[in-house]
């Protein structure tokens, strides 16, 4: 075991097995290594044959990747849980009241809480929201929050994903292979399941149905398509929703509602859980060349006749700008004190802040206002001069395009490796759930895994891996 | 069901079958090669026209001979019939209809798209011939074994079974359309042994051998094996079976509606017109153009099946 430098969630500082960890490491000390190595190739195996992969962009063919994927679970106390849970369900209300207020009084702006320019200057506010309320109130369909931890009690949101969250596949199939592989552990340990995701899901999307919707309502997927890097994850919840899985193209508005072209003929649509960006969703009102959305469905939409889950006009609350006014945001809609706190983030569009990220820049995470993906950051620690230099000049040239965070020392989970057990710092993004009045939170989530000795990021598309996240029950 | 997913069910299928024919044209060609002592071009060509895979082979191979048409029908990245582009093309149209078809389908589809993408990565040497290709048929096997032994019997599994029948009736008319000529009737009653090779090898390249001789004992002769390749409703690849196949199936797809389908007028034309004959008046006809005539009725069927049933608008 390499000595960890940060809290471990399996050791602790001190080298002290932790609680949650208890009945696992007794199970690991008795496993033999060459068992578990081979478990390991096994689940590889599992997942290639079940198509678990991933596209990667700017290929010349459209590659499948599997995301590594390491058998040591991250696990949680039902305790732990009980709070993070309760923090979730305060931001995640906190939100979508605030997504309401900005697209009708924008009463936060009026209270001087935040900058107007914030609002009517970020790309990401869709000025076609204006005055109009989604089906049932509800703006955040699905959200995944991203959470990092630097101690026993200390959880931070690095990140808000109130757009289109991916990974949720990944922790249904990661729990579903540990079954596979594992099953004593899922009778020594008493693990909350998370299996009941896709039915769910379904029923939080059907309750958001619109007005138009007078049956049983009608749910699809609406997918870019095939060479997507997520397309495994959008056949995958359309078939484990039992729903239609469509394209632009299999799309039209028929009188007046968006329609599925079916073997029969067009087929009303209800609700479209959507996995097509804002931009790309209705060439008539927005970007005119997108051949992935349908022309008119903002019409639709607006006339009451379909629910769009993610509502358009989200983005603006998982912006990295936004994001740093979190705290005043939760207080200002629930009146209370937010449980989860945030990073400390300078916003480089303000002077002072940005000299201050130009002189501490080895120290700093710089991050892109609108990027994802863990692509277009600086990790000051880890930078080479040259890297440095070339942010110095972007942070120069358009300063509002960035944020800056200090470099948490986030903790470690072990991961299986040659040498046994090696901690690998780790992330958190548990999946939510909302419909009218009501906000549900799988327990679990999808953990990223930096696999690299060392490295803060995690990103799959940075070489990342991922782990079977537990919570217990106490 | 989406217009869509239709098609893609369809082409999954369609796939599938023809990398299974390919593999089996590619046993017969060998076998005949085998049993001529000499591996020339010449013996390859009808080969190759019977897998739809002639065109574009001579561009590329420099010495075009026996072993260049096996790695052509093989791994020929442009062939369009190839094993290796017919099982990635059933796959990818596996990954856009996988919400139709059982987790158990997918996973075969995969793992036989896993399976291959290995044993066809390289040449693939004339000693591992028939283990490679048995291996392919096996796993197309277990596809097909998954689509019946988990699907339900509804408008998804139609598509699936047109798409093969279709592919079948296809491949068995285009085996019939090259060998023609061997079939007809000769000068003389016994045929050469050259003939008996042919005969063999027609039969052998639609798995018919032990039927034919169940029902023919030693007597059949040219005129029986058409019969039984065209007519016989009891031999899954005789036209009759797989054009009654797709009757049946889009009779399902009807199901409920008051008139026929224009695919469902369109194969009971076909049958009517064609199938409902003796061999003898086949002959009368003209072997070859009655077998052109099939080939072209199936693909109009195949136009209207896609026009039906919205695959594309």
């Amino acid at each position: 075991m390499e000595k960890p430098e940060s809290f471990d969630e399996m050791w602790g500082v001190s080298g002290a097995l932790r609680e949650p960890y208890r009945q696992f490491n007794t199970w690991f000390e008795s496993e033999d290594p060459a068992r578990l190595r081979k478990k390991q190739r096994d689940a590889e195996e599992l997942f290639r044959l079940t198509g678990i992969t991933f596209n990667v962009y700017g290929k010349a063919e459209a590659e499948e990747r599997l995301i590594p994927f390491d058998i040591i679970p991250r696990i949680i106390s039902g305790s732990e849980w009980f709070r993070l849970s309760r923090g979730i369900e305060q931001r995640v209300r906190a939100i979508n009241a605030f997504l309401y207020d900005i697209y009708h009084k924008q009463e936060i702006v009026r209270a001087g809480r935040i900058p107007e320019e914030m609002i009517s200057r970020n790309e990401a506010f869709l000025p076609h929201m204006i005055g109009m309320t989604p089906p049932g109130g509800v703006y955040t369909h699905i959200v995944g929050i991203d959470l990092v931890r630097t101690g026993p009690g200390e959880f931070f949101v690095l990140e808000d994903n109130a757009r289109t969250p991916s990974g949720v596949s990944y922790m249904l199939e990661n729990r579903e292979t540990m079954l596979q592989m594992f099953p004593e552990l899922f009778s020594q340990n008493r693990v909350q399941p998370v299996s009941n995701y896709p039915t769910d899901l379904r029923r939080s999307l059907a309750a958001c149905a619109p007005p138009a919707c007078e049956s049983e309502p009608v749910v699809a997927v609406l997918t870019p398509g095939i060479y997507n890097s997520a397309y495994f994850e959008h056949a995958f919840l359309a078939d484990k929703m039992g729903v239609e899985l469509v394209e632009g193209h299999d799309l039209r508005v028929v009188d007046g509602r968006v329609a599925m072209r079916t073997t029969r003929g067009y087929k009303p649509i209800d609700v479209l859980y959507r996995r097509v960006d804002d931009e790309f969703l209705d060439p008539l009102n927005f970007n005119p060349e997108s051949g992935l959305g349908v022309p008119g469905i903002m019409d639709a939409y607006r006339a009451g006749c379909l629910t769009i889950a993610n509502a358009p006009g989200t983005g603006i609350a998982d912006d990295k700008a936004i994001y740093s006014y979190m705290p005043e945001i939760v207080e200002f809609y629930t009146g209370e004190r937010p449980i989860l706190q945030n990073v400390q983030t300078w916003r480089c569009s303000e002077p002072e802040a940005l000299a201050y990220v130009l002189d501490n820049l080895e120290e700093l995470v710089v991050k892109e206002v609108h990027g994802s993906g863990g692509y277009g950051m600086l990790i000051g620690p880890t930078a080479t001069k040259t890297d440095l230099a070339a942010f110095r000049r972007k942070l120069k040239a358009r300063p509002g395009n960035y944020i800056a965070q200090p470099t948490l020392a986030l903790s470690t989970v072990p991961i299986f490796s040659r040498a046994g057990l090696s901690p690998r710092h780790v992330d958190l993004r548990p999946f939510v759930l909302c419909s009218p009045g009501k906000v549900e939170i799988t327990p679990g989530g999808l953990t990223r895994v930096a696999l690299k000795k060392g490295s803060l990021v995690v990103n799959s598309s940075q070489g990342g891996g991922t782990k079977d996240t537990w919570v217990l029950e106490d | 069901m989406l217009g869509k997913t239709a098609n893609g069910l369809f082409w999954m299928s369609r796939y599938l079958e023809r990398a299974e024919n390919t593999a089996r044209l590619i046993e017969t060609g060998q076998r005949i090669a085998l049993t001529r002592l000499s591996s020339g071009e010449e013996e390859w060509i009808p080969v190759l026209q019977s897998a739809g895979s002639l065109g574009g082979f001579h561009e590329a191979y420099e010495t075009p001979g026996a072993e260049a048409a096996i790695d052509w029908m093989l791994r020929g990245r442009d062939n369009p019939s190839s094993i290796k582009t017919s099982i990635s093309s059933a796959r990818q149209n596996a990954r856009l209809v996988r919400t139709a078809i059982t987790g158990e389908v997918w996973e075969a589809v995969n793992a036989t798209y896993m399976m291959a993408s290995t044993l066809l990565a390289r040449k693939v040497s004339e000693r591992d011939l028939p283990s490679a290709l048995a291996a392919i048929r096996q796993n197309t096997a277990l596809v097909r074994g998954m689509i019946h032994g988990t699907m339900l019997r509804n408008d998804m599994y139609d598509f699936l079974r047109i798409g093969t029948f279709l592919e079948r009736a296809d491949n068995t008319a285009r085996i019939l359309d090259v060998k023609y000529y061997v079939l007809l009737p000769s000068v003389s009653a016994v045929g050469s042994s050259i003939d008996n090779v042919q005969w063999e090898g027609i039969l052998r390249s639609v798995s018919a051998r032990g039927g034919f001789r169940m029902e023919y004992g030693a007597e059949g002769g040219p005129q029986e094996i058409a019969h039984f390749l065209i007519f016989d409703k009891r031999m899954p690849r005789s036209l009759a079976f797989c054009v009654a196949k797709i009757k049946d199936n889009l009779r399902y797809l009807n199901a409920g509606q008051s008139k026929p389908s224009q695919s469902q007028k369109l194969v009971t034309h076909l049958e009517n017109t064609y199938l409902s004959h003796g061999i003898e008046e086949v002959f009368d006809y003209g072997l070859h153009e009655f077998i052109e005539k099939m080939l072209e009725l199936l693909a109009e069927l195949a136009g209207q099946i896609q026009l039906d049933y919205r695959f594309y608008e």
